[in-house]
């Protein structure tokens, strides 16, 4: 059954890339979207039939499908698990993506290549139901480079365009750096450990976490501990291929020129499932981490720098999608600073909220830039809500989730963090104060930068008139501005999809409210779920949860008051400034894409160049090679004048060599 | 005991250079119908050899030893001792499968490059297909020699013949590098042979006697293993070739024919990776583990230089070249890692170069029958007028950069481990590392220039009108596909034959440092031979 889950994608993607060639849209369109169907109703039904009902602390379902390698003592499976880390991944992985296959079918009507479209994101769809049902870190690892490669290939979807292929490759590569540090730590836990799987099984496997959690194991909360090759190391090695596909601080720089492909590609692959997926690595090895005091610092601490980063970048950005890449990138910054403090439920409630709103925003910038006739600058935008309303409604509801208004489900997974980075003990003082303001500072631009979004988009003059207009002006293939086709609402295929996101978008925080807020009315789903399946830091001090809920309510306060500044002050700014000039320093991302390729890519091809292959190779080695066959060469002509074929001169050379001969022996 | 089978595989192609011989030639005017003729007498040939080996891997026993063996007298001459012992093992296998499968795909793929001495050419093939099965399955140290040399003389005329405009420096280049590595070897043989014969008094050029010898009482002092361990190894190490010798290989491949790369890259070079396996490891073992780190060293420079320099290289032939350096350098890593997984990794990965790589110059040659050019900078935006062409080229690019579910994973990750996991090798951890990086390196120049081939506008008028592949040239691919997927989903069944015999040269060369250490780890020691040491003690270590 598990199998099914993961198998009937595969299908699709293969029966689609070998003959979607010949068939037409809806077909493509109806085996693509059902296909994932299929796998999201078995999803629910493993999740709420199968693992549900069995006791909280018995919830794993194992499967194996055959032993994939088996060397020595290393062995992997081809073997899935379903626990409830993995089942909550299942459900709105397959949901959500659900739901974009639908809004693709829509948006990619009439684009060349409709077939290739869908067999990829159904690959996506296998390899990332993979990553999170594999029973091993190695399994892991083939679901975590299978993502990268429809990352790949989706983002150079639109092959002729230079920027999409620069795009794809660019992630491509900067994912497996990320991936050279998750092989390292990979081997680094099979060394110590012997096993690469998660949990011990009924086959009679060891488990590695049963190995990181041995008693008196946990590494020292120092530096030094980040080389000594002990679990410190391993969390962090690993850390470094979550860095890479969850695009933190410094790997971050592929996320946003990944916005190349379509839109619902950055809705399913680049905002909602894979690039979470750093964080249910690390969620997932959370018994490794928790052991591992010096990564969990480092974690949050990446984490949050990451957030408020890519926080100011996204304010500076006019290309709608880039605006909301930032924030991606932002938001995923959250996620680890939850891990990092040892919340690893809260950093999983998020991706689940987040994966609501963020891929409904995607999705409506989509209808926005289908809307406006492919047109992703928001400098000739605004005033749009009153040709889109649709979109426009729903896109609300994401804003105020992800602005983290009261009741929306942003809030709720949002406050969750940063209320456990205040009150964390898993790190010392002063790191939980400054954690939380910086995640607090975030928490304020974020309101600010998607206030400005929207406002630019829906609101103020339609400056998509006037840009057509003053285009006139310049323009040799003029075309009168009364015949610019306004922005119309997108069809049904695109908004129904969007309505379904956006109830998530407001509902999905239900399942995890804070029991502190709601006085245990309301019950911590997701907490209560994931509980057993993720370990704790051994000194989270009990006492200080079970204290009064004064602290959170004054935390929470505090978040409120601060999404509310945020989005009033957004929008009494942008109201009246929609084209004001942001800090160039931010508008040009800090300049790292021009610092990465001026410290590293242009000297390692110059080097490559002008010193490996040109004087290396071809002076040095082959020089020697030909030197020594030169050599050869002139040795051989040279004694070709002793082969003369005089008698008399042989004879001199025997007698002199006689005489030597003879003389030596006399002198001895 | 005796078993003709593999004597009929090494006959098949000479038969075929028989038959070809009787049909004459096809040169004249007019000659279309005999050229084909004696092309399909030449496949026929090479299929017919490639189905007989077909049985080996079926009648295999994973049990491990010596298996299909023939072993008769043949030169008694002066009690010389050679034996005409032909026999297979888990080395050795998929070796054979491995040059049976490329000889008649690589026939397919130049089906109409080659146009003078058609004749000549297909008898350069299978002659070399011969030498090279012999060198695979020969058990006696005069007849593997005599195979290795014999190779040589089909392939000097493949790239001297019908090979690019430098074709002649290439060649001799090729020849002059092997030559002086294999004279080397010679000496080795000889002395190897001598000592063998004085200490025991059997004078046999036997592989398995001298092994068995050795390892039951060793007849070499430390200073002798350490000058015939360099006697062989320095010939197979400039077959791999290993850096720094492996200038000759960019300029052998660039020159040579299509079908003398894909042979070339995909069997010759693992001519000397099995070399090492097959007689320095289990006949030198302590020289083996002396000179480990250094070779794995220069294996390791090998990977990342192989890698940089393949990423600046303008020429689609010379970028796969230097990335046949770099890979080949992954199997050296593995081979003196003495671990199982690095000794499987490598064997497996000698496989999966020779599938990947092969099938790389079998693409660079269909573009090059297209526009006789390999520069990549006449190509770009290939996808808009050959889509097959350009999806077969993906894959076989995203193999080349060991993928996950392709047959270059299994490979190379195995490799990694077995390095990493390394009790024998100093500071095998950054080795492992810095080998790794290949993992990213592969991936930029891989892509790049895929990127470059591929993708973008067509912007070469020349380009606009190429045709995508023929029903040929895509039979000549698909078995290799379905090889890269097979490969890389479900390894079980190619692991598990090599196992026994991979396991058995880690426990020989572990086993030989045993007395050794014995003092100082004699508990660790006898564990490390028995089961894969390094985990087990790793872990017992931690529990203390």
């Amino acid at each position: 059954m598990l199998s099914a889950i993961i198998l009937v994608p595969l299908a699709g993607a293969i029966i689609l890339g070998l003959a979607g060639r010949r068939m037409g849209e809806r077909m493509i369109g109806l085996i693509a979207c059902s296909t994932v169907a299929v796998s999201t109703v078995l999803s629910f039904y493993m999740f709420f039939g199968r693992l549900l009902p069995l006791p909280d602390d018995a919830r794993q379902i194992h499967e194996l499908l055959f032993t994939w390698i088996n060397v020595g003592s290393f062995r992997a499976d081809a073997a899935l698990l379903l626990d409830p880390l993995s089942g909550l991944y299942i459900l709105f992985v397959t949901f959500v993506g659900f739901w974009i296959h639908v809004f693709a079918t829509g948006y990619m009507r009439g684009e060349e290549g409709y077939w290739r479209f869908f067999a990829y994101l159904n690959l996506f769809m296998f390899s990332m139901l993979v990553l999170v049902l594999a029973d091993n870190f190695l399994l892991m690892f083939v679901g975590w480079e299978g993502v990268g490669l429809c990352s790949y290939l989706l983002i150079g979807y639109y092959f002729t365009k230079d920027f999409a292929n620069d795009a794809a490759k660019k992630a491509f590569i900067v994912n497996r750096i990320g991936d050279f540090g998750f092989a390292l730590g990979l081997m680094l836990l099979f060394w110590k450990s012997g096993s690469i799987f998660y949990f011990n099984d009924p086959r009679g496997i060891p488990s590695a976490f049963e190995w990181a959690m041995k008693p008196g194991g946990a590494d020292p909360a120092t530096f030094s501990a980040i080389f000594a090759g002990g679990l410190t190391t391993i969390a962090l090695l690993l850390f470094v291929g979550a860095i890479g596909k969850s695009a933190q601080i410094p790997l971050f720089v592929w996320l946003p020129d990944a916005m190349a492909g379509p839109t619902p590609v950055s809705a399913l692959i680049h905002a909602a499932t894979m690039v979470t997926a750093g964080v249910y690595m690390v969620s997932r090895a959370s018994s490794i981490y928790v052991n591992a005091p010096t990564a969990m610092l480092i974690v949050a601490v990446v984490g949050a720098a990451t957030a408020l980063v890519a926080a100011t970048i996204g304010i500076a950005q006019w290309d709608i999608k880039k605006v909301l890449a930032y924030s991606t990138v932002s938001q995923l910054g959250y996620m680890f600073l939850a891990c990092g403090v040892g919340a690893f439920t809260a950093g999983i409630f998020h991706v689940f909220t987040h994966a609501f709103f963020k891929a409904l925003l995607f999705l409506g910038s989509g209808s926005v830039i289908i809307g406006m006739h492919h047109e992703q600058d928001m400098r000739r935008m605004g005033g749009l809500k009153k040709y889109m309303r649709i979109t426009c409604a729903t896109m609300i509801a994401g804003w105020l989730a992800i602005s983290g208004v009261p009741l929306f489900s942003g809030f709720f997974s949002k406050d969750e963090i940063l209320y456990k980075s205040f009150t964390s003990s898993a790190l010392h003082a002063p790191w939980p104060m400054v954690l939380w303001i910086v995640g607090a500072m975030t928490a304020l631009l974020t309101a600010v930068y998607m206030t400005r979004l929207m406002v630019l988009t829906f609101w103020g003059s339609e400056r998509f008139k006037e840009a057509s207009h003053s285009d006139d002006h310049h323009s040799d293939h003029a075309h009168g501005g009364d015949h610019h086709p306004a922005p119309k609402e997108s069809p049904l295929s695109m908004t129904v999809p969007l309505i379904v996101l956006a109830l998530g978008a407001v509902a999905a925080g239900y399942l995890g409210v804070p029991e502190g807020l709601s006085g245990g009315a309301i019950s911590n789903h997701i907490e209560h779920l994931l509980e057993p399946a993720i370990a704790h830091p051994a000194e989270t001090n009990h006492a200080l949860a079970a204290e009064d809920h004064s602290t959170e309510f004054i935390l929470t306060g505090v978040s409120v008051v601060i999404a509310f500044i945020g989005i009033i002050g957004g929008w009494l700014w942008f109201k009246r400034r929609p084209l004001w000039q942001p800090p160039r320093l931010l508008e040009g991302k800090y300049y790292v894409d021009e610092a990465y390729d001026a410290a590293i890519i242009q000297p390692i091809k110059t080097v490559s160049t002008r010193v490996l292959w040109k004087i290396i190779d071809v002076t040095i080695i082959d020089g020697a090679v030909n030197g020594a066959a030169n050599l050869a060469a002139r040795v051989g002509d040279a004694m070709r004048y002793l082969q003369s074929g005089l008698a008399r001169s042989y004879v001199v050379v025997v007698v002199v060599g006689a005489l030597l001969l003879i003389g030596y022996f006399v002198i001895r | 005991m005796d078993n003709y089978l593999l004597t009929i595989i090494l006959a098949l192609p000479i038969a075929g250079v028989a038959a070809l011989l009787v049909l004459g030639r096809g040169d004249h005017e007019g000659a279309l119908e005999r050229k084909t003729l004696l092309k399909w007498t030449a496949l026929l040939f090479a299929l017919a050899t490639f189905a007989v080996s077909l049985a080996l891997p079926i009648m295999f026993d994973s049990a491990g030893g010596l298996q299909f063996q023939t072993n008769v007298p043949w030169i008694t001459a002066f009690k010389l001792g050679v034996h005409y012992h032909v026999a297979i093992d888990g080395l050795s296998l998929w070796l054979v499968l491995l040059t049976t499968l490329l000889t008649p795909v690589a026939l397919i793929s130049s089906w109409n490059s080659i146009h003078h001495r058609l004749r000549e050419f297909l008898i350069s093939m299978l002659a070399l297909e011969t030498g090279m099965i012999g060198v695979f399955v020969a058990m006696d140290m005069f007849v593997f020699y005599l195979f290795w040399e014999v190779m040589l003389v089909p392939m000097y005329f493949l790239i001297g013949v019908w090979g690019g405009e430098r074709r002649i420096y290439a060649a001799i280049k090729f020849v002059i590098y092997t030559v002086v590595g294999s004279l080397v070897m010679l000496a080795g043989i000889i002395a190897l042979y001598y000592l063998h014969g004085q200490a025991t008094g059997n004078f046999t050029f036997d592989i398995e006697t001298i092994t068995k010898a050795m390892q039951a009482r060793p007849f070499l002092s430390s200073v002798e293993q350490d000058w015939l361990f360099w006697a062989f190894a320095l010939a197979f190490l400039i077959k791999v070739p290993l850096f720094p010798f492996h200038t000759w290989l960019p300029d052998a491949h660039v020159e040579a024919p299509t079908a003398g790369s894909v042979i070339l890259a995909g069997v010759l070079l693992k001519m000397g990776t099995y070399g090492l396996m097959r007689f320095n490891l289990p006949i030198f073992p302590e020289a083996s583990q002396h000179y480990a780190a250094l070779i794995s060293a220069l294996a390791v420079v090998g990977i990342i230089y192989g890698a940089l320099v393949a990423m600046v290289q303008p020429d689609l032939k010379k970028l796969v070249a230097y990335s046949s350096v770099s890979h080949l350098g992954f199997v050296v890593l593995g081979i003196f890692s003495f671990t199982d997984q690095g000794l499987q990794g490598a064997l497996y990965q000698m496989l999966n170069h020779g599938i990947s790589t092969g099938a790389l110059f079998m693409i660079v040659g269909m573009i090059y029958d297209r526009r006789h050019t390999r520069l990549i900078a006449e190509f770009g935006g290939l996808a808009n007028v050959m889509p097959v062409f350009s999806a077969l080229f993906l894959v076989v690019t995203l193999s080349s950069i060991a993928l996950p579910l392709m047959n270059g994973f299994v490979g190379e990750f195995l490799v990694l481990v077995g390095t990493f996991t390394s009790p024998t090798l100093p500071s095998a951890r950054l080795f492992t590392a810095l080998a790794a990086t290949g993992m990213i390196l592969s991936a930029v120049y891989m892509l790049w220039m895929y990127q470059r081939v591929i993708m973008g506008e067509t912007r070469n008028e020349e380009n606009l009108k190429l045709a995508d592949l023929n029903v040929r040239e895509r039979l000549a691919l698909a078995p290799i596909i379905v090889l890269i997927f097979l490969m890389g989903i479900y390894p079980g069944p190619f692991l598990s034959r090599s196992d026994a015999a991979t396991r058995a040269i880690r426990a020989r060369v572990n086993h030989a440092q045993a007395p050794a250490r014995a003092n100082e780890a004699g508990e660790q020691g006898s564990r490390g031979a028995g089961e894969q040491g390094s985990s087990h003690a790793s872990r017992t270590g931690m529990k203390k």
